[in-house]
């Protein structure tokens, strides 16, 4: 099967690939893009590691096919930290050892951020029900819950 | 200089914080785990499995792949040694079938295409003829007369004459006479109960990426828990040299045990072999689960008599574990742990080992102990209601201690189940009051812990600054406490430590990051280590001055002169001697090679509130706390997260986690969705309290912390569960299903 021709702008760069039309924006990100900070857990939507930013939303991109990413802004994890500068989730992660073997922290990142995009003071309930859709299997989720409150505590004495 | 046996008791580093040293990498996704290596010319491989619970091979017709130009490389059983036996033939059988699928999701063949979507495409063209057999998938269904025979032969000599083939393996311990015991006894409770398996759950599915070279050299990138493991279980069912198999351990998602075991690696070394091509092989979600080890379902019957007092006057207990197809589930484990925590007169465990028609059971934290400890501790609580006693006193007053006989045998060292009973005991969980409906279930827990085989070194850079080797995967921010230790022992910043994990052709053999191993026995060497160094360091400064290696000693980073005799000299720091090591007899660098001893046993007591709603059988975990032994906490943040880690999986398997099998030995459940772990909102706050009752087998004290986090939450559950609904659960999972069951049997 012909190689369908998709245009898009990752982590504000602009970015081609070519992709067969079965495969998955996770496929295209990590095995085109070579943006293997998204991880494959599950493939089923289930565990929220590949999550990423899809036009402000974050979305599992395993659920999303590739050529869906024609014309769209994505954010990724790699595009998290800004010149070096952790952002402020991603040094509270690494403060409250919110990470035992990181796997799922790009997801959690993620998710979190756009969380704390569309709700600057979430309670602690509303973090672990925002975060339900990721899956960790390390922590029991305690040290994440902490990291993200903290973080979010900061960025609004920051601003 | 006794540089070398040191016990240290106060610490500048260890004990406190620091940000571990890969986490920058973990936060940026930088961090390349098994999945996320790529080589230019790679093939990709998938496995075909038996959607068959027990069938026989009888042909399998790969023709339809003949003309195929994206097949690179098909491989059966054929294709790998033929002459294994034991163990090392278990683990290729498991790997690829050879002439019976023995359950759903069993290895048949594989294929290799230059993409994935062709590989799918192609491994749906093989064509497998199978005659169906009968299966068996419960362990007591597995062990009755007349049960379909997994494979004749495999008994081990334990096990006595005339019993089902499927029985392979028999354990009995303890000391005293039961039966005179139980005469004692004011109260006599035995009951029976079940656990299905649960898996590990590790987020990263299994993955590797390898290449065979023509001359027979191979590499292996892969996630796992033990590459030096990886490489000799290669090289076996390849009939190829360990050293020949040079592999790397990425960065690894997850493990708890699973990935101790082998699965991939050696079919992508195989299909490379082949191809003369590297081979990259992924596993779905839904081959993890049905393919790669859950722990082991039990069926146990447990019996304990007590006094009125609470005093424990005899135990015996009975534990029958499947293992899935293969001989080795954790009975022996599950026997010597269930009593572990009790210092009792008359005690006896007897433990089965049996195989049925499911995947091969691998580790899972504490392999066997949690099951255990869910039927003793269950019983205890019942014993504690009928008896009006106290649970936490109860426990304390047959509580091991130092100096104690376990009831698998030896006698203990300096241990502090007592310490975290106490803690317990006093902590604001315990004196809390119960929230309406709110049951309050307690446990205590144990596990061996141990050391094995470890190898490590230790180089000194030019500018005074320290790289650490060590040959243990780092399964849960291993290296931080490492990065502590060097730097504690030679007084250097943390910073100026980096610890990597080094591929098996750079150092001796290591053990499998397991047994909660590495921050007890890598720790270990890592301290030795440092000692050998801080002795070379001061060697080469005695030579410098032209003194005798005695007449100078080692301070707080310094080697300095040891008295008016040794003459005049300015200190010399670590940097001074590193600076000019060049020229004054060569590089300096730290070893130590050895299989430590003196693990150190550690023990447990978790505190939990639980409410179960009558209507839907949904029970809500309102507060959680850990209290245990570390020994020593080198990393307390890394420490908290095993505690916390391992209640979460417990209360998992307490609540929601099991294997669904249909009527056809088929698994249900295969994915997330259906297999449900506990996710953010599932969970209340885990509290943690470390203790530190320290391990006279380490230099700093430490015990590993691992496993025993996994041991107490399914008692600990089950009992307030019990406590909540009025109505002692026998059987996990309590899903709402069994739940409302036991109700509707209860009210009937």
């Amino acid at each position: 099967m012909k190689k369908v021709h998709v245009s898009t702008t990752i982590n504000g760069d602009n970015k081609e690939f070519l992709c067969d039309t079965r495969e998955t924006l996770l496929d295209a990100l990590r095995d085109h893009l070579a943006l293997t900070g998204s991880k494959e857990g599950c493939g089923t939507g289930d565990c929220g590691a590949c999550s990423v930013i899809f036009e402000g939303e974050v979305i599992c991109s395993c659920l999303a096919l590739a050529v869906e990413a024609e014309g769209k802004n994505i954010d990724t994890i790699e595009g998290m930290a800004n010149d070096g500068k952790l952002h402020i989730l991603q040094k509270k992660f690494l403060e409250h050892a919110a990470l035992q073997c990181g796997i799922c922290t790009p997801g959690i990142l993620m998710a979190s951020k756009s969380l704390l995009q569309q709700n600057k003071e979430p309670t602690k309930e509303e973090v672990r029900f925002w975060l339900a859709g990721n899956l960790c299997r390390c922590t029991g989720y305690d040290k994440i819950i902490n990291a993200v409150l903290d973080a979010a505590k900061e960025m609004r004495e920051t601003v | 200089m006794a540089l070398d046996n040191e016990n240290k008791n106060f610490f500048d580093v260890v004990g406190t914080r620091p940000i571990r040293p890969d986490g920058i990498e973990k936060v940026t996704g930088q961090a390349r785990f098994g999945a996320d290596a790529y080589l230019p010319g790679m093939l990709h491989g998938i496995i075909l499995r038996s959607p068959h619970a027990h069938a026989e091979i009888l042909n399998i017709d790969t023709t339809s792949l003949d003309n195929d130009p994206s097949v690179k490389a098909i491989v059966t059983r054929k294709d790998f040694s033929p002459d294994l036996k034991g163990e090392d033939w278990n683990i290729l059988e498991n790997v690829m079938a050879d002439q019976k699928a023995l359950y759903d999701g069993h290895a048949i063949a594989a294929v290799a295409c230059s993409s994935l979507l062709e590989a799918r495409d192609a491994v749906k063209k093989i064509r497998v003829k199978y005659s169906l057999l009968p299966h068996v998938t419960d362990v007591e269904e597995a062990m009755k007369e007349g049960a379909p025979i997994i494979r004749e032969g495999v008994a081990r000599s334990s096990v006595p004459k005339d019993m089902h083939p499927n029985i392979v393996g028999y354990h009995e311990s303890g000391h005293g006479n039961v039966e005179k015991g139980f005469i004692e006894a004011d109260l006599i409770i035995e009951e029976t109960f079940k656990t299905e398996a649960a898996h590990q759950g590790y987020i990263e599915p299994h993955a590797c990426l390898v290449n065979m070279m023509p001359d027979g050299k191979g590499e292996v990138w892969c996630c796992t828990q033990g590459h030096f493991n990886v490489a000799k279980v290669c090289a076996k069912l390849l009939g190829t040299d360990a050293s020949q198999i040079r592999v790397t351990a990425s960065e690894i998602g997850g493990g708890f045990g699973g990935k101790t075991a082998v699965f991939i690696e050696p079919v992508a070394l195989a299909l490379s072999k082949k191809a003369n091509r590297p081979v990259k092989m992924v596993m779905s979600r839904s081959e993890v689960f049905r393919a790669t080890g859950p722990t082991s379902s039990t069926s146990m019957l447990v019996k304990i008599g007590m006094k009125k007092d609470g005093k424990i006057t005899a135990a015996s207990g009975t534990f029958k574990l499947q293992g899935g197809a293969f001989p080795g589930s954790p009975m022996a484990e599950s026997a010597m742990c269930a009593f572990a925590p009790y210092d009792l007169e008359h005690v006896k465990n007897v433990g089965w080992d049996v195989m049925c028609n499911r995947p091969k059971q691998a580790a899972y934290r504490a392999p066997g102990s949690p099951m255990a400890a869910f039927a003793v501790e269950s019983v205890i609580d019942d014993l504690c209601k009928k008896l009006k006693l106290d649970p936490i006193e109860t426990r304390l007053k047959n509580a091991v201690k130092e100096g104690s006989k376990a009831s698998f045998g030896p006698r203990f060292e300096r241990i502090g189940l007592v310490e975290t009973l106490e803690s317990a005991k006093s902590h604001p969980h315990y004196l809390a009051p119960l929230k309406d409906g709110y049951g309050r279930g307690i446990s205590c827990g144990f596990w061996f812990n141990f050391g094995g085989e470890t190898s490590v070194s230790l180089a000194l850079a030019e500018d005074g600054t320290a790289s650490l080797s060590v040959g243990t995967p780092d399964i849960g921010g291993s290296r931080a406490s490492m990065c502590q230790i060097v730097s504690e022992e030679l007084s250097i910043p943390y910073e100026k430590v980096r610890a990597t994990i080094a591929d098996t052709a750079t150092l001796g053999y290591n053990e499998i990051s397991h047994g909660s191993r590495v921050t007890f026995a890598t720790g270990l060497a890592t301290i030795k280590a440092a000692r050998d160094m801080k002795r070379k360091l001061c060697a080469r400064a005695a030579s410098n001055w032209g003194l005798e290696e005695d007449a100078v000693y080692w301070e707080k980073g310094y080697v300095k002169p040891a008295g008016p005799n040794a003459g005049n000299h300015d200190p010399l720091s670590i940097i001074d001697i590193a600076k000019t090591m060049g020229r004054t007899g060569g590089p300096i660098v730290g070893h130590f090679e050895a299989s430590p001893e003196g693990a150190g046993v550690s023990f447990a007591t978790h505190i939990v509130d639980a409410k179960v709603d009558r209507e839907t059988g949904f029970t809500s975990v309102d507060r959680y706390t850990v209290i245990q032994d570390a020994g020593k906490a080198i990393h307390p943040a890394y420490v908290e997260g095993q505690f916390q880690g391992g209640a979460a999986q417990g209360i998992g398997w307490a609540l929601n986690e099991e294997y669904i099998y249909d009527e056809k030995g088929v698994l249900q459940n295969a994915g997330f969705l259906d297999y449900r772990i506990p996710v953010a909102s599932d969970l209340p706050k885990i509290d943690t309290v470390i203790v530190e009752v320290p391990n006279p087998g380490h230099p700093y004290g430490v015990r590993g912390v691992g496993e025993t986090s996994i041991c107490p939450p399914l008692a600990a559950i089950a009992n307030a569960v019990s406590n909540s609904v009025g109505i002692r659960m026998k059987e996990l999972p309590m899903s709402p299903p069994r739940i409302l069951k036991a109700i509707e049997e209860n009210n009937g």
